[in-house]
């Protein structure tokens, strides 16, 4: 999977899953600008286990401030995973 | 002690998704029972049910507010804004004043069998999902409810079986009575679904007159087999007269009198004492005589023991003076912990349009119901006053009076 088609995937969740406005969703955004809270991220571990078939933990979290911080992580993860 | 009104109300029924469709149901008698065959795979011996649509909140309600709400968290939402509609109360009322809820539900199984599920498959509760808590737990309607209404006062779950929905409304209506509230949601829910009861059916107690579905609900009747397990979500909107004056609020009734009892009995079996402490104490409560009584809604749900019970209690508290008896869940099925919520919001449109509905399926009386006034056809003329019953298992039992504001 290239880095294109994480970004699609993770994108694709935020607008049709939770239901963000597709012009918040953009990659200097932070979990709030998208409005995106605590509980809501409970879900995104589901979504992510499910997507991409591994765990998030919450100490993955401390140095991804932006969404593109986190299709970077979630990217460079999932290749390191395969 | 402030008098206490009702000035909105909202059904979402196996009878009807709105008041309307609700009140053409209960005039011509339309049953709202049928059989679902999914049963069968899981070893039930009854397969009637209610039959109900599912909801799609999407659109209406943002995804947080839908990510806890259970299946009958959904139906008690419908219900709500329709009786807050009705009651002419906007967001912006529910912002400046403090509203609060007490709604009857006992049960919220689906979500808790699918996190033991996932739990056992997956191994880890990370992977549940953030709905999953809010969703399973009893007090998942008022704790949804509370939050998407943005609701200030009391916010609190009756449990109380049968009769949690009248229950609500009795707690709702000593709140306001003492001051202590001046508007309160009260209301009932119940789900339907094969995973909530299963464990009923095992006790025998559900009808199995498959072949005719729709005459399987039939309290009362000589031929009653057992009850039909129903649900839905019913809504009621009570506050002070006082503060329904003051906002022009359409009163719809009031609420004159709230009785209720414990059996100390048995616990499934309904004894006929307490249901008679009961009503008699609700008569005492409403300070009026039971002559005054134009209609009773009895809890009867189609069970050769219960519903001969409770006639004998009637008949101990009116004696000669019976009013018309009808139960509605002859049309809808025993709708349990929204059933004492929604038998008032029935009983209401029966006394705002003028009519009593009929005891479907009550084709010959047995020992008991022969001496009681029970309706197998539509009455068409009117009262000022009903008592409905709602008892429950574990013994407890609710009465509510309520009465026309002249």
């Amino acid at each position: 999977m290239d880095k294109n088609e994480v970004v699609d995937i993770i994108n694709g969740f935020l607008v049709e899953e939770f239901e963000i406005e597709e012009d918040l969703v953009q990659t200097d955004a932070t979990w709030s600008d998208i409005g995106i809270d605590s509980l809501d991220f409970v879900d995104i571990v589901v979504i992510i286990e499910k997507e991409f078939g591994f765990k998030l933990k919450g100490e993955d979290m401390v140095n991804v401030r932006t969404l593109g911080q986190f299709h970077e992580f979630i990217y460079t993860r999932h290749s390191s995973d395969q | 002690m402030n008098r206490v009104v009702i000035t909105g109300m909202g059904i979402y029924s196996t009878i009807g998704k709105d008041l309307d469709e609700v009140r053409d149901s209960l005039y011509n008698g339309k049953s709202g029972v049928g059989l679902d065959m999914d049963r069968a795979a899981l070893g039930y011996r009854s397969h009637l049910t209610g039959i109900i649509e599912s909801p799609n909140l999407k659109g209406l309600l943002d995804r947080r507010s839908r990510v806890g709400l259970p299946e009958h968290g959904k139906y008690a939402y419908i219900a709500t804004l329709q009786a807050l509609q009705h009651a002419g109360i906007d967001q912006d009322f529910l912002n400046k004043n403090e509203v609060g809820i007490l709604y009857g539900n006992d049960s919220s199984s689906v979500p808790v069998i699918e996190a033991i599920d996932k739990m056992r498959a997956k191994k880890d509760t990370a992977l549940l999902g953030s709905g999953s808590i809010f969703q399973s737990m009893n007090s998942t309607i008022s704790m949804n409810l509370s939050v998407i209404f943005k609701l200030k006062g009391i916010n609190f779950t009756v449990s109380g079986a049968c009769a949690s929905g009248s229950h609500s409304l009795g707690m709702a209506y000593i709140m306001i009575r003492q001051g202590l509230q001046e508007c309160v949601i009260a209301g009932g829910g119940q789900e339907i679904n094969p995973e909530s009861m299963g464990s009923f059916d095992g006790l025998g107690a559900f009808s199995i007159r498959e072949d005719q579905p729709q005459k399987a609900s039939r309290p009362f009747d000589r031929d009653r087999d057992g009850l039909v397990p129903s649900g839905g979500a019913a809504s009621l909107i009570l506050e002070s007269y006082d503060s329904a004056i003051k906002r022009g609020a359409n009163i719809l009734g009031e609420i004159s009198g709230y009785g209720f009892s414990s059996n100390g009995d048995h616990i499934s079996v309904p004894n006929i004492d307490g249901p008679v402490r009961s009503m008699v104490m609700a008569l005492k409560d409403a300070g009026i005589d039971k002559k005054d009584i134009g209609y009773i809604n009895a809890h009867a749900t189609s069970t050769p023991v219960g519903d001969g019970k409770e006639a004998q209690a009637i008949y101990e508290v009116f004696g000669d003076k019976i009013p018309f008896i009808s139960s509605t869940k002859s049309m809808t099925g025993h709708e349990m912990w929204m059933g004492g919520a929604s038998e008032v919001v029935y009983s209401l449109i029966m006394m705002q349009h003028g009519f009593i509905a009929p005891n479907i399926n009550f084709e010959n009386p047995d020992e008991h119901s022969e001496k009681l006034n029970i309706t197998s056809k539509t009455i068409n003329s009117g009262f000022d006053v009903f008592l409905s019953n709602a008892f429950g298992f574990g013994g407890t039992n609710s009465t509510l009076i309520i009465k026309k504001v002249k």
